[in-house]
């Protein structure tokens, strides 16, 4: 009980947030979530509204399992972290169904990829099992992030070269390019092109941090 | 204590499963309510819309009650038969015989002019499409079109939900003379002078497929119903012209 208390946002707690952006991303790095990152990059818009979801059901989750991390058996534990993500998940997809039924059209094909994302099961598994909910909470925060932004880059690119336009405002027409004679690359929307965004972003990533590189 | 305990272990499980099944139920059923209403409007919406009709979800009850004049129920010989139009579930009439099917209607009279709206169902890649198509009195010039899905690619397939791919469908024929051609959802574009057909979905072809049987297999059941109509008001029309030429003909003396 000699230990000090550790403030909130320390440093330690901090790296917990900021990791996962970068150096230990969960889709770059781990290479976790990949499924959700083809399916849902063609447009920018379920993009941004998948990341959020998962920021929301990855952050909760983190936090009721850290909760429960002593009462778990071990044996159960894989179980016990689905059903937490799938109630959390369908309560989520009722309370939206019923209140703001716009955003749960929007959400429906990926209610099931939330459940399904290997990253917040690899989290509850990997961090909140062992650690205190505030931490859990960062934590389930971070990676979140990780994988929002990478969904995010993915699909600004897909969006733009495949389609012209973001977020549904057609850029590339109002700046005229369609008369210089330019034209939408259709394979941009198709799912392949989605592996080569990431894996360009995984290059670009590797290139500027060499302690990633595998020997 | 022991947390691996087998007896700790079914404790457990039990305890979760009971805890997050009540939640779920308790949450279902309360909202159910709240749910249906937003279906139900959305409903609304969306017959609305096949006649260029663009409402908010709040104002659709009102100004469906408006619009929407009439609505039937038919069986496959073009029959009336008794029944609520508007809360038949199409999932459900599909699984059943083509005999014992029931084929909803919704009318709607503006200006001397009436547009028939017919309910639309099929399959897509991965879950049911749904729609609603408007015909014109002469039961072939399409009018208007809607069409939604519940779980097909966002960007892909989920593009039949959206203007550029149903505005197209306005004006197009189902009829060519009389025979029944239906609408054809082509890959890769359909020809500007083709009124059978409309552009494609590029990665989106089995759900744009799943429109093109859809249309075809909700529309053939109504063909009873939609030649006899076609030849009343083709009848109707020669009435007109005769009597046009008559009146000529009586004018044509008069200058004589």
């Amino acid at each position: 009980m000699s230990k000090k208390k550790e403030s909130l946002f320390s440093t330690k707690n901090r790296k917990l947030i900021t990791d996962p952006l970068n150096d230990n991303n969960p889709v770059t790095t781990q290479v976790l979530g990949i499924c959700s990152a083809l399916a849902i990059t063609v447009q920018l818009k379920p993009a941004v509204v998948m990341a959020i979801s998962v920021i929301v059901v990855m952050s909760v989750a983190n936090v009721v399992v850290s909760l429960m991390r002593n009462l778990i058996p071990s044996r159960i534990r894989i179980i016990v972290q689905l059903v937490v993500i799938a109630s959390l998940v369908i309560l989520v997809d009722q309370v939206l169904r019923a209140f703001v039924y716009d955003v749960s059209k929007e959400l429906s094909v990926f209610v099931g990829l939330i459940i399904t994302n290997c990253i917040i099961m690899g989290r509850l598994e990997a961090f909140a099992l062992g650690n205190k909910p505030w931490k859990s909470f960062l934590d389930g925060l971070g990676n979140a992030f990780g994988y929002g932004w990478i969904l995010i880059a993915v699909a600004f690119f897909r969006e733009l070269l495949g389609a012209g336009t973001l977020y549904g405002y057609p850029v590339l027409e109002k700046l005229g390019l369609y008369e210089l004679g330019y034209a939408n690359n259709g394979m941009m929307i198709l799912p392949p092109m989605a592996l080569v965004t990431v894996g360009i972003i995984i290059w670009i990533q590797r290139m500027k941090n060499r302690d990633l590189i595998e020997s | 204590m022991d947390v691996n305990k087998n007896t700790y272990i079914f404790g457990f499980a039990a305890v979760m499963v009971l805890i997050v099944a009540s939640l779920l139920s308790v949450a279902a059923i309360s909202l159910k309510p709240l749910q249906d209403k937003n279906v139900e409007a959305e409903k609304k919406q969306n017959i609305l819309s096949t006649l260029g009709i663009e409402v908010s979800r709040e104002e659709a009850a009102k100004v469906y009650k408006e619009k929407i004049t009439d609505s039937y129920v038919i069986n496959m010989n073009g029959e009336l038969v008794e029944g609520d139009a508007f809360t038949i579930d199409l999932g459900k009439e599909l699984k059943k015989s083509k005999e014992s099917q029931v084929f909803p209607i919704f009318e709607s009279q503006d200006e001397g002019t009436t547009s028939y709206i017919i309910p639309l169902r099929g399959k897509g890649l991965w879950g049911p499409i749904w729609g609603f198509i408007a015909l014109n009195d002469d039961m072939s010039t399409v009018s208007g079109a809607v069409f939604d899905h519940k779980s097909e690619t966002p960007g892909l397939g989920a593009e039949i939900s959206l203007s550029w791919f149903q505005e197209p469908f306005i004006g197009k024929q189902i009829f060519d003379g009389a025979e029944f051609k239906s609408i054809k959802v082509v890959k890769g574009g359909a020809k500007p002078d083709d009124l059978h057909a409309v552009d494609g979905i590029s990665g989106g072809t089995i759900t744009a497929d799943g429109v093109s049987d859809m249309l075809d297999e909700r529309l053939s059941n109504y063909l009873p119903f939609l030649i006899e109509k076609r030849n009343n008001t083709l009848e109707s029309a020669v009435d007109t012209l005769l009597m046009d030429s008559t009146s000529t003909a009586y004018t044509l003396n008069y200058l004589r």
